[in-house]
């Protein structure tokens, strides 16, 4: 479902001398169908670079990555949309949002991207948000002005309103309590079962010896020091 | 499917100087696409090569029409051109008075591209001008009163809701966002996002502001002194830039 | 009057205008520039109606000139003494013995028949001005007929008065194309713009001359829930009792009496010879 074959990453700064910062080399990875795999590796060895790249985020210097047979690093923009659409789904840890947009459609919203019916898709983000237990009456509210963990449970919602067959992590446990770190575990294993191709940073060991498959560490698509 | 519109190397020139040159893209169905880039980049001429007002000197533009499919609007009639003008594209300015008539009321604003396609029927008109007075958040009782008694973003929201009345598929805008309040940005920002998905509308934004195509446009294009420096996915080109305007032009945001 | 070229302007000039003449009735509707020559009167007193009958007038034709129905206002008298003196035609109150007609804001009463040119004095002559100011732009908005923004002048006016009240200068389309200021004439006055007679239209200070030929479909801009109605005072005329003419009304004294007349004299004049009879006039005989 997720390959990676071959692919470096480097950060040209054209205005600080054209300094030329390879930060990846040689990664290749495959990830099947059902499979959750940890990605690990020391603070700043590439595991978010990794996942940018994969979520087409960056842009691979060289090599392919292909999620659902596209590859993202020669793709068109409206191709990597459909995708992000359809088939890849991404939980960051960070909220972006419109201002104004009330919780409950903030998390609806990748449904009613695919076409799927409002009240279907509102009925799915009203169960989610349930389940990671945000208030009722906070529903109908922007997320902008939740606390950090309320917004972090409002992403993760937002990222398993859609039955994505590829799902990219980016520490789904951090800040959250006992509870709510269960619910979204049992997310993650439900995701499995149905098929999901997942890659996923856990910084949390628990969490991770729970649900993923495999890791890999990120080290090793590390190049040497700049030549 | 076949692109809404067809870009082919567009260039425009005003005597030596150039405006833009060697500007092509494919825009699809329900793509929304920003243009970013200092003043004097060119992208304004662009916007208005693209929209039929000014008539660039090479290049074609070619626009997949409901009746006859894709057709070069530079070399189609005129009278063609201001029909599409009126029916499919809309455009919205960055000043609402260039783009609304200030001593008509809301109602006969809205109603102008209607009555202007053949329209006749003034309670039609009139239950329309209302439905999308309410779609742009004005208040159905303002129907009446003059763009001069609004403020400026309802006069945007107005122009907004004079432009897609008649269900237009491809929306020209030259920096909606510009010289309003942050506030009222957001509101503006919010509603046409929700208007451009509910009707599945294509759009072109022109803006300096990369916050507002971060949030609108699903594609980027990047230009510089009249030309393409770099295009791409929106959050690609603004998290990865490559080239090295772009960079400078990402870094030098200031963070909120 | 030798010292006049008949009909004051010299030969070229009316056949410059002719020109334009043949060219505006060719073209129904259409506004054709034309190089409007200074007439010894001021703008605003009638200077195209006059350039456009000098060049209509023969030595043969019977004269008449009414402003706003009468022919005894002081600018139909000093028009009709103009040519008097310049051409050398005959004059007439008489609608029926007139071959041309100039007019300031009105159409007779009488049946015009084919013999007969009228010829309005226009002081706007571009309907679309009162929403687009560029000249460049309403000349292309012709060009295309792009004629939405007739019908946004209307709409505003039954928002802000729940009717178009829109009651003089009423836009009109001529043979389904060109969209038509008919010069300040009451709308009561729209349906007569069908005709049997020939209809020109001159405007001095903006150098225009328009034209509608005989019996040319002439349609009055209006909405299918707010259909265009010919309106008048309901009333007749106090003088001849008339109730099919349209009323000009007269205020009498301090105290509020009022009447209602014919705005059209000539109309009234034959009528009251014929002996009919309104209400002021039975008092007055009792």
């Amino acid at each position: 479902m997720i390959e990676l074959k071959d692919v470096s990453k480097s950060f040209t700064l054209h205005n600080q001398g054209s300094a030329v910062i390879p930060v990846m080399a040689g990664a290749s990875i495959k990830v099947a169908p059902g499979e959750c795999v940890a990605l690990t590796g020391a603070s700043g060895a590439g595991k978010s670079t990794l996942m940018r790249v994969i979520y087409g985020n960056y842009l691979a210097a060289s090599g392919q990555v292909f999620v659902g047979g596209l590859d993202l690093a020669r793709a068109e923009p409206r191709e990597i949309l459909t995708l992000r659409r359809e088939t890849l789904g991404y939980v960051s840890q960070f909220l972006r949002v419109v201002p104004r947009v009330p919780t409950l459609e903030v998390v609806a919203e990748p449904l009613l991207a695919i076409g799927c019916d409002k009240q279907k898709a509102l009925d799915k983000a009203a169960s989610l948000l349930a389940r990671l237990n945000i208030p009722e009456r906070l529903w109908m509210l922007s997320p902008t002005t939740f606390s950090g963990g309320e917004q972090q449970r409002v992403n993760i919602a937002s990222g398993f309103a859609h039955d994505y067959p590829a799902m990219l992590l980016d520490e789904p446990t951090a800040s959250l309590d006992v509870q709510n770190r269960e619910t979204v575990l049992t997310l993650i294993e439900e995701a499995k079962a149905r098929g999901a191709a997942i890659v996923g940073i856990f910084h949390d060991v628990g969490a991770r010896d729970r649900v993923c498959d495999r890791e890999i560490n990120v080290s090793e698509f590390t190049p040497g020091v700049a030549a | 499917m076949t692109p809404l519109l067809q870009v082919k190397r567009i260039e425009k020139r005003y005597g030596a100087r150039i405006g833009c040159a060697d500007v092509s893209f494919d825009l699809y169905p329900g793509e929304v696409m920003g243009i970013v880039g200092e003043s004097g980049s060119g992208k304004s001429t662009l916007l208005n090569c693209l929209a039929g007002h000014l008539e660039p000197d090479a290049g074609q533009i070619i626009f997949d029409t409901r009746a006859d499919g894709p057709v070069d609007t530079v070399t189609m009639s005129e009278p063609e051109r201001r029909m599409l003008g009126r029916t499919d594209w809309a455009f919205v300015h960055q000043h609402a008075r260039d783009g609304l008539r200030m001593s008509v009321s809301a109602g006969g604003n809205i109603g102008e591209r209607l009555m202007a396609v053949g329209d006749c029927h003034y309670g039609d008109i009139r239950d329309k001008a209302i439905d999308w007075l309410d779609r742009v958040e004005i208040d159905e009782g303002r129907v009446d009163d003059r763009p001069t008694a609004f403020s400026g973003g309802m006069q945007q929201r107005l122009q907004i809701a004079r432009n897609l009345v008649t269900g237009p598929r491809l929306v020209f805008m030259d920096e909606p966002t510009g010289g309003l309040d942050v506030s009222v940005q957001a509101r503006l920002l919010d509603l046409l996002r929700g208007l451009v998905r509910e009707m599945g509308l294509s759009a072109i934004i022109v803006t300096h502001d990369l916050a507002v195509v971060r949030l609108l446009a699903d594609r980027l294009m990047v230009m510089k002194d009249g030309r393409v420096v770099e295009a791409g996915l929106t959050d690609q080109v603004l998290d990865d830039p490559q080239h090295a305007y772009t960079q400078l032009l990402v870094s030098s945001v200031l963070q909120v | 009057m030798s010292e006049y070229n008949f009909a004051y302007l010299d030969e070229q000039t009316k056949r410059m205008i002719r020109r334009a003449i043949l060219k505006g009735l060719a073209v129904p509707g259409y506004q054709v520039p034309f190089a409007s020559r200074e007439m010894p009167m001021p703008y605003g007193w009638g200077t195209g109606g006059v350039q456009v009958s000098a060049a209509t007038l023969t030595p043969e034709d019977t004269f008449k000139v009414i402003d706003q129905g009468a022919d005894d206002t002081t600018n139909a008298v000093s028009i009709r003494k103009f040519f008097e003196n310049t051409a050398d035609v005959e004059t007439t109150e008489e609608t029926e013995k007139a071959t041309v007609i100039q007019t300031r804001h009105r159409i007779p009463e009488a049946k015009l028949t084919e013999d007969q040119i009228l010829v309005y004095q226009v002081p706007i002559p571009e309907p679309l001005r009162f929403l687009e100011p560029r000249e460049t732009e309403t000349r292309k908005m012709h060009s295309l007929e792009e004629y939405g923004l007739m019908h946004v002048k209307l709409y505003e006016d039954i928002s802000q008065h729940g009717a178009i009240s829109t009651s003089y200068a009423y836009p009109v389309k001529v043979s389904d194309r060109y969209v038509m200021d008919p010069s300040p004439i009451p709308k009561f006055d729209n349906p007569k713009l069908e005709m049997d007679a020939i209809q020109l239209f001159g405007a001095g200070r903006e150098q225009r001359i328009y034209a509608v030929p005989p019996h040319t479909k002439v349609v009055s801009l209006d909405f299918e829930d707010y259909p265009f109605e010919a309106t008048k005072a309901d009333h007749p005329c106090d003088l001849c009792g008339a109730e099919d003419s349209y009323l000009d009304e007269v205020i009498m004294d301090d105290a509020g009496n009022r009447m209602f007349v014919c705005s059209d004299t000539d109309y009234c004049r034959s009528r009251r010879a014929a002996g009919h009879v309104g209400r002021l006039a039975e008092e007055g005989a009792a």
